[in-house]
């Protein structure tokens, strides 16, 4: 059995994913999870990463690489895997005409050390929907009633796939900090998600998958070091880019301009600002629309986007 | 966390608790929760139910004109026993082979199968589940129409009743079997209408549903006997005649066990557990 407190939960070697038309889905993908660990998935939609959760949970064989979830390939000993995790689809899975008690009783009966139907249920909100029929539930509330299911072996292991999609900004929150609940008492979380509040207010750590790779991982402060941080302002008219001190006096390290609006880019935010907003005050100018934010897992995001697109990075 | 952070701990993640619960599940308890929300699920279409409880009590009577051509006293049959196996045939095929593709289809276009299969259910018990309260009812209409025909159409008692249970067990576990094969290449529950009609049809025509198989000629009695269906039609009746020797009953099992096989065989290869995208 697996005792070790700091052993990676669930190792991902080379994997690779091809659907039957040839499309190669996921493209040699290599990261690790810690028990214990919120790791994130983080990309766009069709960046790989429910290919990626559904390989690990087991619902298909990867065309290469190694998989291991506590220790097991969780698609060929699924027997020894499945008792310990908890899965969470993209999308619900439950019979439309079933209703919410219906649903958890049928689902207690398949698992493991279940918890009461009813305590499940409690935690995600949905205490007065038991007599409601699945298909009575809105969005929300069937991501709801998905998160209450895999929770009903008190899983070592949850696998969150877009968790929170469809829900309102309050669901949202709650969802969050149960994750965080379930994280602080043990639980290892791996989530897919294209939400980048959700991943700054979970992750961990993170991976972001860009067209079947990994583009970059590590913990978000990882994630963004070395990413520039942004101002942006609009100059009124008459006046110029080259108004402006010289740019590289500034730290800036990129910019661009279009009409009247101006874009840096930065590696010492402070100094531009200071630079840019006192040019302003001397000149008498307003700067409308004036933004500053300092590099941020977005700001990584569209990066990458924007470099793999450009070929820049390989 | 606050000072209550083991119980809120626990509380959440249940995990504490799991131990003390100890409630591992069995394949039988398993079985039995599926079984029971199908049960529901079925209650809840009653489309479904009609068909499946009333065409087999129903179409017998269609069959009837036809036999009234048919020399049956030359095969040793009579009206009540055609009629009994009439029925039992349209139960194997409504109550459990068409019933079984419309809810295969159905869980699977649900992504209800595709969920089911996260959790700790193998696949057969999937598969097994799904098709327990089908084959409960036809199985339990099985017998009230034996016994509604001993005591309604005088047919007498059967003459071979150690037949009659492998008969009924063979032809609910093959059209089972069968459907979850159609519902592998059936995308929709309305595409299972048409993809379910030829075994209907070969059944009715060449299973002994229809037409006893005895009254035909005898290379194509032969021909059929090897139908999917037609091994349990035959050992019913033949628990009903007496009519079937050893060796004719030996012919039917191993059929009966060759289409299981075959079919069990082709559904772990082909069955489709998520919609295609």
């Amino acid at each position: 059995m697996y005792n070790d407190e700091h052993e990676d939960v669930i190792e991902v070697t080379d994997l690779r994913r091809v659907y039957g038309g040839g499309f190669e889905a996921v493209r040699g993908i290599t990261f690790s999870v810690a028990r214990g660990e919120i790791f994130a998935l983080l990309g766009t939609n069709g960046a790989g990463k429910t290919s990626t959760v559904e390989l690990l949970e087991g619902l298909a064989a990867p065309a290469e690489g190694r998989i291991r979830v506590l220790g097991h390939d969780p698609h060929r000993e699924r027997a020894a895997v499945r008792h310990r995790t908890g899965v969470m689809l993209q999308e619900g899975g439950f019979p439309a005409e079933l209703t919410v008690a219906e649903t958890a009783r049928m689902w207690a009966g398949c698992t493991s050390g279940a918890r009461p139907e009813a305590e499940v249920l409690e935690l995600v909100g949905l205490t007065g929907k038991h007599g409601v029929r699945v298909k009575q539930l809105s969005g929300g509330e069937r991501r709801r009633l998905d998160l209450a299911l895999a929770l009903l072996g008190g899983p070592e292991v949850l696998f969150l796939d877009e968790p929170t999609t469809g829900l309102d900004a309050e669901g949202r929150r709650d969802t969050w900090e149960l994750v965080r609940a379930l994280r602080d008492a043990g639980t290892t979380v791996l989530l897919t998600t294209h939400y980048l509040e959700e991943v700054e207010a979970l992750a961990d750590r993170l991976a972001i998958l860009h067209k079947g790779r990994i583009a970059v991982s590590g913990t978000p402060a990882e994630v963004t070091a070395g990413r520039p941080s942004r101002m942006s302002f609009e100059l009124p008219d008459g006046y110029f880019l080259g108004d402006l001190p010289p740019l590289a006096d500034l730290g800036v390290c990129g910019h661009e301009s279009d009409g009247g609006v101006v874009r840096l880019r930065t590696t010492q935010l402070q100094r531009t600002a200071t630079g840019v907003l006192t040019w302003a005050e001397r000149t008498g100018v307003e700067l409308r629309g004036l933004d500053v934010r300092s590099a941020s897992l977005e700001e990584a995001f569209l990066g990458i986007a924007h470099e793999q697109a450009q070929g820049v990075a390989a | 966390m606050n000072g209550t952070g083991m119980t809120a701990q626990s509380r959440t993640t249940g995990r504490a608790r799991g131990s003390e619960r100890g409630g591992g599940t069995t394949p039988g308890r398993r079985l039995w929760a599926l079984g029971r929300a199908e049960l529901t699920l079925l209650g809840r279409n009653r489309g479904v139910v009609f068909t499946a409880l009333a065409v087999p009590l129903l179409l017998p009577f269609t069959v009837r004109p036809a036999m009234d051509q048919v020399d049956l006293k030359k095969q040793g049959l009579t009206l009540g026993t055609t009629l009994l196996t009439a029925a039992i045939g349209f139960s194997f095929l409504f109550a459990v082979y068409t019933s079984l593709v419309n809810v295969y289809v159905a869980r699977r276009e649900e992504l209800v199968l595709k969920r089911l299969r996260t959790g700790e259910l193998s696949d057969t018990e999937i598969l097994a589940g799904t098709a327990l309260p089908a084959l409960v009812i036809g199985l339990a209409q099985a017998l009230v129409l034996c016994v509604g025909c001993v005591a309604l159409l005088h047919i007498g008692a059967p003459k071979a009743p150690y037949l009659l249970l492998p008969g009924l067990v063979a032809g609910y576990l093959v059209s089972a079997a069968l459907a979850a094969l159609t519902a592998s290449f059936t995308r929709t529950v309305e595409s299972g209408q048409v993809t379910a009609l030829p075994l209907m049809f070969v059944s009715m025509a060449g299973s002994g549903i229809t037409v006893p198989t005895e009254v035909m000629p005898h290379n194509l009695a032969s021909a059929c006997e090897l139908l999917p269906l037609s091994p349990a039609i035959r050992l019913v009746r033949g628990g009903w005649t007496g009519q079937l020797s050893a060796h004719d009953t030996l012919g039917a099992l191993l059929t009966a066990l060759a289409w299981t096989i075959l079919a069990v065989f082709a559904v772990r290869r082909r069955f489709r557990w998520e919609p295609r995208r």
